[in-house]
């Protein structure tokens, strides 16, 4: 309704926009956003990520565009292109620090006014899919985001955990969180859901196991999968590489493309 | 760049804590300016109030990270056991981490209601000698979701340590959430009312934790907060069966070794990926006095011995004028 507003027409070309969500930080928010825009991209999707983790912004190394600057055209901030097709394009206040290593010391004001800016300010062009990485927690990032993404095409959340209990209980706050906020939950992820020992492949739950798909049939929300320990994921995140591509046989692969082939498949249903 | 992002840059910001919060050239057209310059900082009266509660304290130790569930509150809890171990010393936790805290399930203290008394809110005990503040303590459904912004974040923190009767305590642990903002900037004005021993940072071996580290170790000399050391958890695997190691996190950047080097800071200890750390953490026990035989348990032992060595060293608070 309020699509017409000037300052929102940067979103217009945006056909379904995503959150990446956890109550529990290093559950893999930012992993799941990096390779589920990859694997959107295997499927000839183009893809942005908004990254509003302002004080610890992951998706700039993840990409290893880490030194890369954001540049101003007419119609706002031209967004960083991993590539020359285009066809990841992304958002993060990574690109707009002097030093890497600046600490941003804002308090939830300034926060939020660079949000609201990330979502009226930026060029993002034509996409199918806009996926929000975000911090952890249930506070000013994810207040104003949803706030600044409720006139467009907001289609939901994925919600991310580690099967562990402290995780899930996070989780289940922020699951209130999306009723609270009237934001759909597209499903929950299972990540870091056992490692198979590479040398002997003898599978040790490190951090448990079966918590996120028991929480999933607890809310009565859909449930994406269990993505392993792997070692090759956590160093493709590293050093900034195409993961779905490179490592098609190891074992978070299939897991990964499970998680985006319901997401297209959910999308297509919509359209249809 | 940063410019058009409707304030300063934020190298430019005087930090909170200065007295020229909200009053530096650079704070001109910040949307916290009013913040800074009236509200979050305590005032003198509220100083004084935060001090005379604060008093009974010895010794204040932070739990900081830039990375989320790299183990600070794994590792606040530990430590809280071990030095509690010692039955002389009076510890207590408080956990400001107020929309994931995690402290009072690692606690095995889910469920627990805080109690009021004539002198405040009282602490929930483990033992006689550890004593426990959390939000958690005040939810009353674990459904229930703090879906709160900064300033009432704030004032939460701040009635936690001006209205929570701590009584004579030889050891304040603080577990944070990660980041750089409202609980790291208001915790560290607050308890500028009494002496800050430091903080541990906690970090994962992997340069995607280290590049948030390192912006947190700098928020540290920013605010003047001494970094005792850092932790790496979650260093290397050992398969229980085969006994060979992996690197699930892996240190392509020389880990917390190669940035405790840079950065001329301590390196506290390594810890590696035990799956019992994370059983006991969800069954709320004490990880050091379930495995005592286990590597990362005499890991965390040395760790803990060295932060008590340096607030030992750190003994006399020097009387801070405000
Ligand atoms: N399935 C997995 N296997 C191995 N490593 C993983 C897996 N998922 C994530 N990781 C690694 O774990 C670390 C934490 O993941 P990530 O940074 O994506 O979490 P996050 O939820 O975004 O954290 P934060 O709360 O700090 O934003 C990263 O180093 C990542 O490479
Ligand atoms: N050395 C370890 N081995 C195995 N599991 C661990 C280890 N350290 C921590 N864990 C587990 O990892 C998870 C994250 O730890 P923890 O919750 O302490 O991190 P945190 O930094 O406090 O996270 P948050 O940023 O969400 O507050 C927990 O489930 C914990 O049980
Ligand atoms: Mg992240
Ligand atoms: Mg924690
Ligand atoms: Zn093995």
């Amino acid at each position: 309704m309020e699509e017409a507003a000037g300052e929102r027409t940067n979103l217009a070309g945006v056909r379904h926009i995503l959150l990446v969500l956890s109550g529990k930080g290093g559950v893999g928010k930012s992993t799941i956003s990096t390779q589920l825009a990859l694997a959107l991209r295997h499927s000839g999707r183009r893809v942005g990520i908004m990254d509003v983790d302002l004080c610890g912004p992951s998706i700039p190394r993840m990409f290893q565009v880490q030194d890369s600057d954001v540049h101003q055209c007419d119609s706002g901030w031209v967004p960083v292109y991993v590539d020359q097709d285009k066809s990841i394009s992304l958002m993060s206040i990574g690109f707009l620090l002097e030093k890497p290593d600046d600490a941003v010391v804002w308090r939830g004001p300034k926060k939020n006014a660079l949000i609201k800016q990330f979502v009226a300010d930026v060029a993002w062009g034509d996409l199918d899919f806009l996926i929000v990485d975000t911090p952890p927690g249930t506070s000013d990032e994810h207040i104003s985001t949803v706030e600044a993404l409720r006139p467009h095409k907001l289609l939901g959340a994925i919600l991310v955990t580690t099967p562990q209990a402290v995780s899930v209980g996070d989780v289940r706050r922020e699951l209130t969180f999306c009723k609270k906020t009237g934001l759909r939950v597209l499903g929950i992820v299972e990540n870091m859901s056992g490692f198979v020992c590479p040398h002997c492949s003898e599978c040790t739950n490190i951090f448990s196991k079966g918590g996120g798909e028991e929480l999933a049939k607890h809310a009565g929300v859909p449930f994406l999968g269990c993505v392993p320990l792997d070692p090759q994921l956590s160093q493709s995140s590293e050093e900034g590489r195409d993961f779905i591509q490179d490592f098609p046989k190891s074992p978070a692969f299939p897991a990964l493309a499970h998680i985006a082939q319901q997401i297209l498949d959910g999308t297509s249903q919509q359209s249809s | 760049m940063a410019e058009a992002a409707g304030g300063p840059q934020p190298e430019d910001c005087p930090g909170s804590s200065s007295a020229q919060a909200g009053r530096a050239a650079a704070c001109q057209g910040c949307p916290n300016q009013g913040l800074c310059a009236a509200g979050a900082a305590p005032d003198p009266a509220e100083l004084s109030e935060l001090r005379s509660r604060l008093r009974a304290v010895k010794h204040t130790v932070l739990v900081l990270s830039g990375k989320g569930g790299v183990g600070k509150s794994t590792f606040s809890a530990l430590l809280a056991h071990g030095l509690a171990a010692d039955e002389a010393k009076q510890v207590a936790l408080l956990d400001i981490d107020i929309c994931g805290p995690s402290i009072p399930k690692m606690m095995g203290l889910e469920g627990e209601q805080v109690h009021q008394s004539g002198s405040g809110w009282s602490p929930v005990y483990v033992e006689e000698n550890l004593g426990v503040m959390s939000v958690g303590f005040l939810l009353s459904s674990p459904d229930d979701a703090v879906i709160w912004r900064g300033p009432k974040k704030n004032g939460l923190i701040k009635q936690f340590l001006r209205d929570v009767d701590w009584g004579e305590v030889d050891y304040l642990i603080v577990d944070t959430p990660p980041g750089t903002s409202d609980e790291h900037l208001s915790v560290v004005q607050y308890l500028s009312a009494t002496h800050v021993d430091g903080a541990v940072i906690i970090t994962t071996p992997q340069e995607v934790a280290l590049q948030d580290v390192r912006k947190e170790i700098n928020f540290c000399h920013k605010v003047k907060l001494p970094v005792i050391g850092v932790v790496e958890n979650m260093s290397g695997f050992v398969c229980p069966k085969c006994k060979k190691e992996s690197q699930i996190f892996p240190p392509t950047t020389g880990g917390a070794e190669k940035m405790c080097q840079n950065l001329n800071v301590s390196l506290l200890g390594k810890v590696p990926l035990d799956p019992r750390i994370g059983k006991c953490c969800d069954k709320g026990q004490s990880f050091l006095s379930e495995a005592p035989e286990s590597p990362a348990t005499s890991s965390y032992r040395n760790i803990i011995q060295r932060i008590q060595e340096y607030c030992d060293q750190h003994h006399l608070p020097e009387e801070k004028i405000v």
